[in-house]
């Protein structure tokens, strides 16, 4: 098990019994939370689970260096960022598809700009964002979001 | 409105499935033509899943607790009493808070404009919701490391702050003249 594993665990634990230490009732509820949320998510992470197995097992470097690799360029990391800006998964699951193509010859560019415009632009959620904060503000915050996502991308792959 | 919202939760878990209904059946049919792959499939997967369950868990109890013991309504006067500086750090450390997805900092960012915070804060406060969330961080921590995790939050707050500054600039300090709900 990793250090991240054994801190995030640790926090976690340390969280609850502050938790059921100041208010039992609210902290049951939040376990049940999580739990109903954790089996919500079980379809998406067994699914995403077989698929990186799939691509990592199929996909050959080559293919994904194509892509999303050096050989993919510009174009490569907009349709990448377009990608992330359209799919509508938990960004909890996208970091380990991340790494499975960052594994396999996508640079780290793209697999920024995905995560970046996966978490920040929502495409699904857009309708509801405009209605609740008007057309202009919503279209301006998922628009500069992805110019953004390219920048801190592009940024990312020259410093690592 | 939470009618429609159970629906399209109906709707979100049907997806879910059916998108691990095709997942499984066509890995099936490939690992049946090609055996030789079936090694290096289960290997890479089961790294995975290990890495995944002994994380997830625990990053679900953190958003649990946080959801219920940090309310949306006390975010909500929290943020709408400060301004300036301390309007946008508070922006980032709530919004960063392990507490459930964008769709409901939505109405909350909407409350926020009912109440005059500033366009700068607001967006601040949806995109640290959306991408400084503290779990994704900890589970990007896990999966790519510590100098990629690092490096990506410091420029996603940066920029986060610059395009709250931009959009304000863009749009005016002015409040919107156009109903927040139709």
């Amino acid at each position: 098990m990793g250090r991240t594993t054994l801190i995030v665990n640790g926090l976690a634990v340390l969280c609850l019994i502050f938790a059921f230490v100041k208010d039992r009732k609210k902290a049951k509820r939040s376990v049940f939370k999580a739990l109903m949320a954790f089996l919500r998510m079980l379809p998406v992470i067994i699914g995403i689970v077989i698929f990186i197995g799939i691509l990592l097992g199929f996909v050959s470097k080559e293919v994904i260096e194509r892509i999303v690799g050096v050989q993919g360029g510009f174009i490569g990391v907009v349709l990448v960022g377009l990608f992330g800006a359209v799919l509508h998964i938990p960004s909890l699951i996208a970091f380990p598809l991340a790494a499975s193509l960052l594994k396999s010859g996508a640079t780290v560019t793209s697999v920024a700009v995905f995560i970046t415009t996966l978490t920040m632009i929502g495409f699904v959620t857009l309708p509801l964002e405009i209605r609740e904060l008007g057309r202009k503000m919503a279209l301006l915050r998922n628009g500069i979001s992805f110019i953004i996502a390219l920048i801190i991308g592009v940024i990312m792959g020259l410093v690592l | 409105m939470k009618e429609a919202r159970a629906i399209n939760r109906k709707k979100d878990l049907l997806g879910d499935i059916i998108f691990l209904v095709v997942v499984v059946v066509i890995s099936t049919v490939l690992l049946i033509i090609f055996p030789e792959r079936r090694f290096r499939v289960f290997t890479v997967s089961r790294e995975f899943f290990i890495e995944m369950i002994t994380i997830l868990p625990a990053v679900m109890i953190l958003m649990g607790l946080f959801a219920e013991f940090v309310p949306g309504k006390l975010v909500v006067k929290l943020l709408g009493k400060s301004a300036g500086l301390k309007g946008i750090l508070l922006a980032i450390v709530f919004g960063a808070l392990p507490t459930g997805p964008l769709y409901i900092a939505f109405p909350m960012a909407a409350g926020l404009l009912k109440k005059g915070a500033s366009i700068t804060c607001i967006i601040v406060f949806l995109s640290a919701w959306a991408c400084i969330k503290i779990p994704q961080e900890l589970v990007e921590l896990q999966f790519l490391g510590f100098k990629f995790m690092g490096l990506r939050l410091a420029l996603t707050i940066i920029s986060v702050i610059f395009m709250g500054f931009l959009i304000e600039k863009i749009i005016g300090k002015t409040k919107r003249k156009e109903p927040i709900k139709p």
